[in-house]
């Protein structure tokens, strides 16, 4: 049986050569919690999106920046949390994507925060001290 | 780590990529790369077989949401076939199949295209 609560974490420069390692840890994590595959599918995808993020918008693709991934688990949830010292996400400009005129107007992506929001129970971005957080939470 | 393996090939006039492994950030060039060479050769009628796709990010999705409108302008189409239910899962969440033909096999793409041509 899992513990009540755990807590685990690894550090990875903002590369996307490091995304599937970030998404099997996580992935792995979810799994042994007792998530069923669509659940872990989700989380994984979620981690990737915020990771990605992170990499393109707070980093710039400049590949020098870390991000540190925690995660951790009580009997009722389990959560991910990505922390990175790049540019903020501002959560004041994000609107929900219209995809038929993005693709009209050939433009990729801006999706991501869209998904993490649909595959996830509760997202929160704080930025305290040049340090961007951002948790993902779902419940069991 | 898993990469993304893209094998070309020919059936009849139609382009057919079979997408293995893992689409996201890291590898979504590799499919960019792809596509646009086929467009700068002008060939448009493409299909997507993923059945050895294990994963798809949006960054994935990406790739064709930049290049659908360039090849359909032609007269072309990017259908896609064979996905795993997880892979059509995130297509779903955004909505594209409805701005898509996704289809269950390959050769359903091939009588789309054909009747796409009858019509």
């Amino acid at each position: 049986m899992a513990k009540p609560t755990a807590t685990y974490k690894i550090t990875v420069k903002a590369s996307t050569e490091h995304l599937s390692k970030v998404r099997n840890f996580v992935a792995k994590h979810a799994a042994a919690f007792g998530f069923d595959q669509q659940e872990v599918a989700d989380i994984r995808l979620a981690v990737d999106e915020a990771y990605t993020n992170i990499i393109k918008h707070a980093y710039q693709n400049k590949e020098e920046g870390t991000v540190e991934i925690e995660l951790g688990h009580d009997r009722s949830k389990f959560w991910v949390t990505l922390l990175d010292t790049g540019a903020a996400f501002d959560t004041t400009s994000y609107s929900e994507p219209d995809i038929l005129k993005r693709i009209k107007d050939k433009k990729r992506g801006g999706v991501g925060v869209y998904l993490i929001q649909k595959l996830m129970d509760d997202v929160q971005y704080q930025t305290e001290d040049a340090c961007n957080t951002i948790r993902m939470i779902k419940n069991k | 780590m898993k990469n993304l393996n893209i094998n070309h090939r020919k059936v009849e006039t139609y382009e057919v990529l079979e997408l293995a492994g893992e689409l996201d950030a890291h590898t979504a060039s590799k499919l960019e790369n792809t596509l646009k060479q086929l467009i700068s050769q002008k060939k448009h009628q493409i299909i997507v077989n993923c059945e050895e796709l294990d994963y798809i990010a949006s960054a994935g999705l990406g790739v064709f949401m930049a290049y659908i409108e360039d090849v359909r302008s032609m007269g072309g189409d990017i259908k896609l076939s064979n996905m795993n239910p997880k892979v059509y899962n995130v297509f779903d969440l955004l909505g594209f199949p409805t701005l898509y033909d996704i289809v269950q096999k390959e050769e359903q793409a091939i009588q789309k295209f054909q009747t796409d041509e009858s019509e």
